[in-house]
């Protein structure tokens, strides 16, 4: 029976009363003000030991008998027909098993698969590429926008134009904002192609026995990856079997079947034993996804109090042959405006198509709106954190400006004459400062289911069909069991990476915490109450007026009589019991969106034109913390990517051949441990009731204004916008000058 | 499925000269077979390599020594043990370790050294395991991740990454605990600047570093004689 409550649902300043409706079964969500055993503590995750002494297994590391080693040839031009495909003499290679053919005629970017072969040795494999004949035809080819949208430019997509009609939205009237507003700034800001770096490439290890198939998959989306293979293979999903044990990364790179796995598995299927196929580097970064380049012509106007009266974007962006450069949520979402228009536009090139990437268009949109919003802040001779306090209404957000203020040091540090002096000590240094806004809306949705297990022995599992990108997640659910079922966490395994397991969704938009975590909270939950049944007689009460806590069941209010609950679990009839749990739609809440700030200060050599970030303070919010100590962990994360996306990385394509001339990772530049700022971690915490844990994700946020952060600073240090990334030492240097 | 064990060129246990590694890296091998290149041109033979691509590197008395084009057999110290191998001249240090002998917690990321996941120790040095040829790690002590410590008997670095989370995805980890271990074996008060430039050389996409530095500097505490353990309650 659905039941209606009013939960106390807020943060430390506003706590108010929020009526939901729950659907039958689903426990009441956790509230302002909760007293936890298990969350909310630090707690090194429970996978560390087996990473931290190379036994985790990951799907590169997964070793079959007999298995084979594949690698694929990759298209030399970045525009091609491909004639014909010779095979044979790779095929009598000593040592290579299986070759195929990519069934594609006409290649549309440098690195794109052409065939394939399967060898018993990894080095037999490359060597045996070269013995494939492959016959191109050579086709004219666009490898950056400018030309791509030149009349005559040759067309990535046959007779279809290389950018499409523009698309408009927004609300009320930009134009009317304008002619209203007391100062209006424009410019125009241009980002770089970034590539996700994945430590561990894209790849899998493929293995058939009869009609089914098993893939070891680098992947963000188990079941994913299982749909994509059914329909590749007409096999249905069930004869699909995806497991990730352990994944290296992927940061939005790895969601479905990629053609190394496809690849993969054809290449088992013809040889008859198991394939493991996983990229070299320079294919990683050229085939595998990216974040789209974007030019944003930006507009904003401010009434003579400093609230925005328009905001405009133009702008476009490409993907290589893939689209999503939008840059546009940052600048509906952030600051409140009655007058929006944005028009935006994907542009092909023949270039590896992007994949989504840590809050897909909102770093590159964020970046441009923050820097755009402190070039206005500059005119109005207004604070720059005073502009976005006017612009603000989350309060949320407010409560956290005032907390990364503090911390930072905000006010003594924009005293113009100590920043300015302080970095000045050897006369080439020169400090500046920032502050810009994060926001997103991690709040995970329906669709996962969960199992949850009590052993005779007085173990508990959990099981859900996620995957764990590195965030902790096996950690954090199991911890989100033992609080249930008032537990110690050594008590409860979490069991992910499997499509064996209950469906999840694809670990992507930091949706993976608020959308498994409500699951298995409802499973233990529906656990627990099989368990009282069992504990009611041992303790003459009914189940309803029991509780699970400090490892007991016991009357509610009369802790004494209590039972442990091992004692509980030697009842269990047969070797375990279990119960279902599932993630039911988001409850009403306390707010829908997150909030966030980050604060920055940067030191720029002026005679070398190097900037060092010395410190991020940063300050989010996502509802329930379950574990602070991985929580801050990917903070640290989403800054330190910010630092990189700011100032070193710039995926290059020569215009002459198309190729990337930068496919490595030391001439794609990296942010590493010297180029790490001191940051400092502050959480807000919200209970929001969205859901019955109230976690949000926060993988994405972390990240969104990290690049805007440090680009404002550098922008401060100078006294001159860096509109165009990577803000790199030639470009400090033209900006001051001085080449 | 074919085998063609029996037809490889260069059988397993063909006799290769005796190296006496000067130098351990890749690079160097390829500025040796630059000069046993020179040195063949200079005869008037025609340079080729063949099907297994074949080794040949001045040792320390600039004699040119051959190995390949075939797999050889030798013995490598691995953790304390020695263990047989038969590996053609072309394959790394790194690819024994993964592909022939399973000792899978060292990873290959940029395959060029510039990344620090596929760091072990050689006579307790840190090298990058993708730039060492198995071949010229003969006579030398490894020490891979494996060898360092197990998760139920971590080493104290281990344990200190575990404690401070000083990893993420956890693929450079293992790459990276080994450079903080070699480095604090060496130099067992490191400063956070010794740590920081310890590991200047690991890259971790997660950005897990600040962790890191922490989990560090937590482990150096557990080496200097005489010093009470910190961290360990």
């Amino acid at each position: 029976m659905a039941r209606q409550v009013t939960l106390k649902l807020g943060f430390a300043d506003e706590v108010r009363d929020v009526t939901v409706v729950l659907p039958d079964g689903e426990p009441i969500p956790w509230q302002w003000g909760e007293q936890f055993s298990v969350l909310r503590k630090e707690t090194p995750r429970v996978d560390g030991p087996l990473k931290a002494t190379g036994s985790a297994r990951y799907s590169y590391d997964i070793q079959m008998p007999g298995m084979l080693y594949g690698a694929i040839l990759r298209s030399p031009y970045a525009h091609a027909m491909v004639r014909s495909v010779d095979l044979s003499e790779a095929r009598r290679q000593n040592g290579v098993i299986a070759a195929l053919r990519v069934e594609d005629n006409e290649v549309r970017f440098a690195g794109q698969e052409v065939a394939a072969v399967a060898a018993l040795s990894p080095e037999v494999a490359t060597q045996a590429l070269r013995q494939i004949k492959v016959e191109y035809t050579p086709l004219p080819f666009v490898v950056d926008m400018d030309n791509a949208m030149a009349a005559g430019a040759p067309k990535v997509f046959g007779s279809r134009p290389n950018f499409g009609e523009p698309h408009v939205s927004g609300v009320g009237d930009a134009a009317r904002g304008f002619r209203e507003a007391a100062a209006v700034h424009e410019a125009l800001y241009t980002t770089p192609v970034q590539t996700h770096v994945s430590l561990e490439t894209h790849g899998a290890v493929a293995s058939w026995n009869d009609d089914e198939l098993t893939v070891w998959c680098s992947t963000q989306g188990v079941f994913t990856v299982r749909d994509d293979l059914a329909v590749l293979f007409e096999l249905p999903p069930d004869k699909v079997r995806v497991i990730t044990e352990y994944l290296g990364g992927g940061f939005g790179s790895k969601f479905g079947a990629g053609a190394e796995v496809v690849i993969a598995a054809r290449l088992a299927r013809l040889a008859g034993v198991p394939v493991k196929l996983m990229l070299p580097r320079g294919a990683e970064h050229v085939a595998t996804g990216n974040r789209p380049c974007s030019s944003q012509r930006v507009k904003l106007g401010t009434g003579a109090d400093g609230k925005l009266t328009a905001i405009e974007l133009t702008s476009h962006g490409s993907g290589g042959i893939g689209g999503g450069a939008g840059t546009s949520g940052p600048y509906r979402a952030v600051y409140p405006c009655a007058n929006v228009r944005i028009e935006e536009r994907d542009v092909y090139l023949n270039a590896g198509p992007s994949s989504p990437m840590r809050a897909p268009g909102w770093v590159q949109g964020m970046f441009a709106l923050e820097l755009a919003v402190d070039e206005l802040a500059h005119k109005l001779k207004l604070d720059r954190l005073e502009f976005r306090r006017r612009n603000n209404i989350n309060p949320v957000r407010a409560a956290e400006f005032d907390l990364g203020a503090q911390r930072f040091g905000w006010a003594e540090k924009s005293a113009a004459a100590v920043v300015k002096s302080s970095g000045g000590r050897s006369g080439h240094l020169r400090r500046g400062i920032a502050v810009a806004s994060c926001a997103w809306h991690s709040l995970g949705g329906s669709g996962p289911e969960a199992i949850a297990v009590a052993r005779r022995d007085g173990r508990f599992e959990v099981r859900v069909g996620t995957q764990d990108i590195g965030t902790g997640t096996r950690t954090v659910l199991a911890m989100v069991a033992a609080e249930e079922l008032g537990m110690p966490l050594s008590a409860v395994t979490a069991q992910i990476g499997d499509t064996r397991f209950p469906f999840s969704v694809p670990s992507g938009g930091s949706s993976t915490s608020p959308s498994d975590s409500p699951a298995i909270r409802q499973a233990a939950a529906h656990l627990k109450q099989k368990l009282f049944r069992i504990g009611a007689p041992m303790l003459g009460a009914e189940p309803d007026d029991l509780e699970a806590r400090d490892g007991t069941i016991r009357v509610r209010f009369e802790p004494a009589r209590a039972v442990a609950m091992a004692e509980v679990c030697r009842r269990i009839p047969g070797d375990s019991i279990s119960a279902e749990g599932e993630r039911v739609p988001n409850y009403q809440g306390f707010r829908n969106d997150q909030a966030g700030c980050q604060f920055a200060e940067v030191e720029v050599d002026i005679e070398t034109g190097v900037v060092r970030v010395l410190k991020v303070v940063a300050v989010h919010d996502a509802g329930l913390i379950i574990d602070p100590l991985t929580a801050r962990s990917q903070v640290n994360g989403g800054v330190i990517m910010g630092v990189g996306f700011a100032l070193f990385e710039d995926r290059r394509l020569d215009p002459q051949t198309g190729l990337m001339v930068n496919p490595t990772m030391d001439d794609y530049k990296l942010p590493g441990p010297l180029d790490t700022p001191d940051i400092d971690v502050t959480f807000v915490e919200v209970a929001n009731g969205v859901t019955n844990t109230g976690v949000i994700g926060l993988g994405e946020a972390a990240h969104v204004c990290s690049t805007a952060v440090i680009a404002c600073a550098v922008s401060d240090a100078i006294g001159v916008p860096m509109r165009d990334l990577p803000i790199t030492p030639d470009r400090v240097l033209a900006a001051l000058g001085k080449v | 499925m074919k085998s063609d064990d029996s037809d490889k060129p260069g059988k397993p246990g063909k006799p290769a000269r005796q190296l006496t590694p000067a130098t351990l890296t890749r690079r160097a091998f390829i500025k040796g077979a630059g000069a046993a290149a020179a040195a063949v041109a200079s005869l008037g033979a025609v340079a080729s390599t063949d099907a297994a691509g074949e080794e040949a590197a001045a040792n320390s008395d600039g004699v040119i020594e051959r190995l390949g084009p075939g797999a050889q057999t030798f013995e490598l110290n691995i953790n304390a043990k020695m263990v047989q191998v038969t590996v053609e001249p072309r394959v790394t240090l790194l690819g024994v370790l993964r592909d022939q002998l399973g000792l899978t917690g060292t990873k290959l990321v940029c395959d060029r050294g510039a990344c620090g996941a596929c760091t072990v120790h050689l006579d307790g040095r840190p090298v990058t395991s993708c730039m060492v040829l198995a071949s010229r790690a003969r006579g030398h002590q490894i020490t891979t991740i494996e060898g360092l410590g197990t998760p139920g008997r971590m080493h104290p670095v281990q344990s200190a990454f575990v404690a401070n989370d000083a990893l993420q995805c956890g693929f450079c980890t293992p790459g990276m605990v080994m450079s903080v271990a070699a480095e604090l074996n060496r130099n067992p008060s490191a400063s956070l600047d010794d740590i920081k430039h310890a590991v200047a050389g690991n890259i971790c996409r997660c950005g897990t570093y600040p962790h890191v530095f922490k989990a560090a500097l937590q482990a150096a505490g557990f080496n200097p004689p005489g010093k009470p353990p910190e961290g360990t309650a």
